[in-house]
């Protein structure tokens, strides 16, 4: 695509990157060339924090499908962990 | 049988604002007088890719030069990770990298070697970029390898690129040559042929070429993008339009 179109969310957790786990803050998505990939594009995800520098980042870069994919599972997995979390509250009647 | 050795190294020049930002620069290790090219790298940055083009430049008896346009973001980062906090930040501005390239341009007609001519040679948004060099700087000939987003609408503009480059045409001071695939969304063909009637419009110097069964990237040998048949004639028309404009000392 070739173009600078990102699509950006602060987030709050955890990353680990090379140096080991450090603390997010912010996610870049963009569908454009990927680095290291075999496809002409991809699904990128950076997840970052800035303020460390620009090394703070856990990158990856998905085909359009498996990026399809991962949300699907994403939600799927937060829709089940929430009615799970739920169950574990209530209170023994 | 002649001499054939090249140099390369990183170094620092002096690029916009006059900050000091890193380069890549190769060069024949005969005495010249060379002609130079700037090397604009692609979006995924000053990588092992683009320094491998900017040798082959001095393997072909060029002084080239490549600064890293995202030296600021990262000046001891990996390409990558460079790049990628580029992109964050909205992307190279406009006026950074016309004066980063104007160093490089400046560094290499400096040089003892410099047969005082320069060439400008870009891919991907590099491409871009390199029409924007060859309507804004004194540059003697340039190569647009499948730039995207010259022709924008008014969504694709920023702060940091304000203005569509095939908007600055009439200011085109130097012969351009452009490198198409016609499977590229990023120039599309029509974007391209805009592009055309606009260098014809303005009676500038240009040569385009759009292969079949190629799209964007058809040079990069390390993606699947590559096409062999696109990519050995456009190294040949290359050779041959640098050589044209760049070969005659100024």
């Amino acid at each position: 695509m070739c173009t600078w179109i990102t699509e950006r969310a602060e987030i709050a957790g955890s990353g680990k990157g090379p140096n080991g786990w450090f603390t997010l803050t912010h996610t870049n998505v963009y569908y454009d060339h990927p680095y290291h990939a075999t496809f002409d594009h991809t699904l990128n995800i950076d997840f970052v924090n800035e303020a460390d520098g620009p090394g703070a980042r856990v990158a990856v870069e998905l085909t359009a499908d498996s990026a399809r994919a991962l949300v699907q599972k994403i939600q799927a997995a937060l829709a089940s962990g929430d009615a799970q979390h739920q169950r574990s509250v209530v209170p023994p009647g | 049988m002649a001499y054939d050795g090249v140099m390369a190294e990183t170094i620092n020049i002096r690029g916009h604002a006059d900050d000091e930002i890193s380069a890549y620069l190769a060069r024949p290790l005969g005495p010249g007088p060379y002609p130079g090219v700037v090397v604009i790298h692609h979006m995924p940055g000053w990588d092992a890719a683009t320094k491998e083009i900017t040798r082959t430049f001095a393997v072909h008896g060029y002084t080239a030069i490549c600064p890293n346009l995202h030296h600021r973001e990262g000046p001891d980062a990996s390409p990558d990770d460079a790049a990628a906090a580029a992109r964050a930040a909205g992307g190279v501005p406009d006026d950074r990298c016309l004066g980063d390239v104007a160093g490089g341009a400046a560094y290499v007609r400096s040089l003892p070697y410099s047969n005082g001519k320069v060439g400008v040679i870009g891919y991907c948004s590099g491409g871009r970029q390199t029409y924007l060099v060859a309507c804004n700087l004194p540059v003697d000939a340039a190569v647009d390898c499948y730039g995207g987003r010259v022709v924008a609408s008014e969504e694709d503009l920023s702060p940091r690129q304000p203005v569509a480059p095939i908007d600055m045409t009439g200011n085109l001071g130097c012969p351009l040559l452009g490198l198409f695939g016609t499977d590229d969304q990023n120039p599309s063909p029509e974007h391209v042929a805009r592009t055309e009637e606009e260098l014809k419009k303005h009676g500038k110097t240009y040569e385009f070429h759009s292969y079949d069964d190629a799209g964007h990237a058809f040079f990069a040998t390390d993606r699947q993008s590559y096409r062999v048949h696109a990519a050995l004639d456009g190294w040949q028309k290359i050779w041959a339009w640098f050589d044209k404009y760049l070969a005659t000392p100024a």
